[in-house]
């Protein structure tokens, strides 16, 4: 069953058409919108690489059918930074203490620590571990993701 | 630590050798613009799916692909008959077939392909082809299998290496005997495996795809296609991680078979429930044991007898096989040692490479025998390493010297002496065994500390043509550096970047996409190789473009070659009076070279597992801090250090990268990871069932030392250090599982089970 409806992403509404009602956010995202930002480590809801932003709550894209989420302001890794010259203190600070092996959870990551340091602008290590358990990375072992996030709070909190 | 000063030629922006370099594709991906193999989009794309086998041993009778050839949608159905070259593919035997055609010798072996213009319709239809099987009992036991029918025309042993050295009969006077086993680790990495291949006009095809090397598969794909290999042009796409899963083909070969038939760009991405059945796993391991030393703990002897169930074909098994078997005791000096080691053949997925290749398995063995014999000793285990510790000018039980660097005694001491940071019994919850579920309350859990230390060898061994191949371009002032290296996450290409750098002396380095119509073969990125052979062949390829330029102006300038260095984007002489600068020395003619790099040669084995068959060895330490409630049989890591021999660090940040990463994956196979397996059938085929260290899982890891002695023969001097912190950290968790609950615990992973019920 094919429809035709409109997403909000990025601030941006994008129609979509052609796609079977039943695909997932994720891959709406991915291969009707060319948003493969959003990754599709384990379309089942355990790895968190696929994490949005639905009216501001952190979600698994491939858990939500996209057609569910008409309406709705999702945001994605895309449309944290305005621009390759402009990334988020987030962002940064993931390039800077090393936090980004082979990247592929780092778009999920990404969108679930600015979900957490919005919520939260001083998280102790173990606010962050509980936080971020969600989020999987094989490469890394998380030493320096957490280094970043840790650095990243820092930096928010001294330049309001 | 020793630091030797070996550049002479440097840049003075400090981004070269040795400099905390960030990533160069660190920006894209934060921001998700980086292209992996899964983001890949073609006009007219189709998807492609594979129907794997249900069974673990059967004999195909017949396969009807009518229903899924008529559904709408379909573009192609093909199988083994479509095959158009020859019908195996393998990295050491060419033992598996591309698609099965009357046999199938594991859950998952592909048995056909569908095309199609949605991938739930590629999924549907392979659903709707009908295969009769006639269901055969598999071969499961790795231990039955060298007795058993053959399940394969090349039979069920794939290597046996026996290393029998000094004198198999001596006896000490205190032995320990100890069986020992290790379960099927999955390397997981986080992007499945995906990628696109795209017919081209001349018959030939052209595949981005997420590999470990690129020229290899190269190979094989063009012997089963039937085509010439220029005709088959492989280009690397973003590779989501490989711990050693890649090096084996997977959907290479079925991209490639879509795409010439459909004549149409195809696209693959496997789901993770297929990926845990597409690719090989770390092999399980039996393995006996009996240690032989005197009263005063000098080891005599080692016996041991290793096998490593390899599955349905044998991708790497020999190569995995001679690790386990040459890196057996360990790093230690043992004047004899008796060694069987066995890859079997069995109707289990098969397995290959996975970081650590071999020596995890065996470090859990020895490191497991070590601390059981300082406890026959009545000595502390760490002096009774000390005392044993390999150095240079020592033998391995291979017969061969170490001639390089290894700097085991100062590895094991840096680690065992490092403080451990206090850790005052917590009341938070979260940060006990069993976590935020509020399973355990801090008074019911035990502490434990377990130490361990291992070693491998670095690069292929055995007499392999171990070789990489690089150019590179200087022009306008700026390097391009061209090189087949797969990227997949560990950093070559800030290094390549570093490199160029420091021996060029500017700035701006482009690396050229890694692919096999513009360069030679860089090899695999395993073995902890690439560092040192991509590394030294850029090294070479940007030494030679420096020594044309420098003989250039040495002629023009009347200067001996010895008084001209190249920095700050200059040549310059060394008193700085003369100076050009290099971008406008490059602008009308650009300086080009190309090497192939080499490695020092090595020897096969012999009958009785001796000769020279190594290159180099690195090794590395693991001091473990563990909580454990004892009913529950939880465990929670609350600390690890370790120490590493890493000849010299090139990038501090990505060496610290390395170690914290592997190690977490050797805490992973100690205590959580395993691919459980019920009569050949994978029964845990999903993150939710195959459960990886997460945030909550690993503790902070403190480096008490890189130990830097700079290895002869290496570029920079420089060692591999992706695979040692992976082959300690598994032996050091279970190590202090048992000693916060006194359990034998003789295998890994540690489930609870075999703590509360033990």
């Amino acid at each position: 069953m094919s429809n035709t409806y409109s997403l909000r992403v990025n601030g941006t509404d994008c129609e979509v058409t052609d796609s079977d009602i039943t695909e997932s956010l994720l891959f709406v995202l991915r291969e009707r919108l060319g948003l493969t930002g959003t990754k599709n480590a384990c379309t089942e809801g355990e790895c968190s690489s696929c994490a949005v932003l639905v009216d501001g709550m952190l979600t698994c894209s491939c858990l939500v059918l996209a057609a569910a989420v008409e309406g709705q302001e999702i945001t994605t890794v895309e449309g944290l930074s305005n621009g390759p010259e402009d990334l988020s203190v987030v962002q940064q600070a993931f390039v800077d203490n090393g936090a980004v092996q082979c990247g592929f959870c780092t778009p999920g990551l990404i969108v679930a620590v600015h979900d957490l340091l919005e919520a939260d602008p001083a998280p102790t290590d173990t606010d962050v571990r509980e936080a971020l358990s969600g989020n999987l990375c094989r490469c890394t072992g998380y030493g320096r993701i957490l280094a970043a996030v840790h650095a990243a709070a820092e930096q928010m909190r001294s330049t309001p | 630590m020793s630091r030797q000063a070996t550049i002479t030629h440097t840049n003075t922006a400090n981004r070269g050798i040795g400099a905390d370099v960030t990533r160069p594709d660190g920006i894209p991906k934060v921001q998700g613009s980086f292209a992996f193999s899964s983001d890949l989009w073609a006009d007219d794309f189709l998807w492609g799916h594979t129907l794997r086998s249900p069974h673990a041993s059967a004999r195909i009778v017949s396969i009807d692909i009518g229903p899924a050839l008529a559904t709408t949608g379909v573009h192609a159905v093909l199988t083994a008959e479509d095959v158009p070259g020859q019908l195996n593919f393998g990295l050491e035997h060419g033992d598996q077939p591309v698609l099965a055609a009357n046999q199938v010798r594991y859950v998952g072996e592909p048995v056909a392909l569908v095309a199609a213009d949605h991938p739930d319709i590629a999924r549907r239809a392979a659903e709707a082809i009908v295969v009769y099987y006639e269901v055969t009992e598999p071969l499961t036991d790795s231990e039955a299998a060298p007795q058993a029918a053959p399940i394969h025309p090349d039979g069920n042993v794939i290597r046996q290496l026996n290393i029998r050295h000094g004198n198999i009969n001596a006896t000490g006077e205190v032995t320990v005997e100890g069986t020992y086993e290790v379960g099927m680790q999955d390397q997981a990495f986080m992007g499945p495996e995906s990628g696109m291949a795209l017919p081209d006009e001349d018959g030939g095809v052209e595949l981005f795809v997420s590999t470990q090397w690129l020229h290899v598969d190269r190979s094989q794909i063009a012997a089963c296609l039937g085509i010439a290999e220029a005709q088959v042009r492989i280009t690397l796409a973003g590779v989501g991680g490989a711990f050693g899963a890649r090096e084996d083909l997977s959907l290479q070969l079925h991209l490639c078979l879509l795409a010439l038939y459909t004549q149409k760009p195809i696209k693959m991405v496997y789901s993770r429930d297929e990926s845990f059945l597409g690719h090989v796993h770390r092999h399980p391991a039996k393995m006996w044991y009996r240690h032989h030393a005197t009263r005063q703990g000098r080891l005599v002897k080692v016996e041991a007898r290793i096998v490593l169930d390899g599955g349905a074909y044998a991708s790497s098994s020999g190569a995995v096989i001679a690790n386990a078997a040459c890196f057996a005791v360990g790093p230690y000096k043992v004047g004899s040692a008796h060694i069987e080691g066995l890859a079997v053949r069995t109707n289990n997925p098969p397995c290959g490479a996975m970081r650590g290749f071999g020596a995890v398995q065996t470090c859990f063995a020895h490191e497991s025998q070590m601390d059981k014999l300082a406890v026959a000793l009545e000595m502390d285990p760490i002096e009774l390493r000390l005392l044993n510790a390999l150095a240079p000018g020592d033998r391995l039980i291979t017969g061969q010297q170490i001639t390089g660097t290894f700097p085991v005694a100062e590895v094991i001491r840096q680690c065992a002496e490092a403080p451990t940071p206090e850790l005052a019994p917590t009341q938070d919850h979260r940060n006990l065994p069993g976590g935020s579920g509020r399973t355990t309350e801090a008074t019911d859990t035990a502490r434990g500390e377990g130490f361990a230390v291992g070693f491998k060898n670095l690069m292929f061994s055995e007499g392999f043509d171990d070789f990489s191949s690089a150019a590179c371009r200087l022009a306008d002032g700026v390097a391009t550096i061209t090189c087949a290296c797969a990227e997949v996450g560990q950093g070559f290409v800030t290094l390549a970047q570093q490199i160029a750098r420091t021996e060029l002396g500017i700035d701006e380095v482009i690396l050229a996409p890694a692919q096999t119509a513009t360069i030679g073969s860089a090899g695999s990125t395993s073995a902890s190789r690439q560092t040192w052979m991509s590394g030294g062949a850029v090294q070479a390829a940007c030494n030679k473009v420096r020594s044309l330029i420098l003989a250039d102006i040495s002629a023009k300038w009347g200067v001996h070659l010895d008084g001209l260095v190249l920095r700050d984007g200059l040549i310059c002489t060394l008193d700085g009076q003369q100076q050009a600068s290099l971008a406008e020395l490059t602008a009308n003619r650009a300086y080009e070279a190309d090497v192939v790099y080499r490695h020092a040669p090595t020897e096969a084995l012999d009958e009785n597992g001796q000769g020279n068959a190594h290159v180099s060895f690195a090794c590395a330490a693991h001091k473990v801090i563990a909580d454990v409630d004892p009913d529950l049989g939880l465990v929670r890591i609350r600390h690890i250090t370790t120490a590493q021999d890493v000849g010299r660090i090139l990038n501090p940040t990505q060496a610290v990268g390395q170690i914290e990463g592997g190690t977490a994956q050797g805490v992973g196979l100690a205590l959580m990871e395993e691919i459980v397996l019920d009569n050949g059938l994978v029964r845990n085929a999903s993150f939710t069932d195959y459960v990886i260290p997460t945030t909550l899982d690993m503790p902070d890891v403190t480096i008490a030392a890189f130990i830097e002695e700079p290895e002869p023969g290496a570029p920079y001097g420089a060692k591999g250090i992706g695979e040692p912190p992976t082959i300690s950290s598994s032996a050091a968790v279970a190590a202090a599982v048992r000693a916060a609950t006194g359990l034998d615990l003789p295998r890994i992973p540690i489930r609870p089970a075999d703590i509360a019920l033990s």
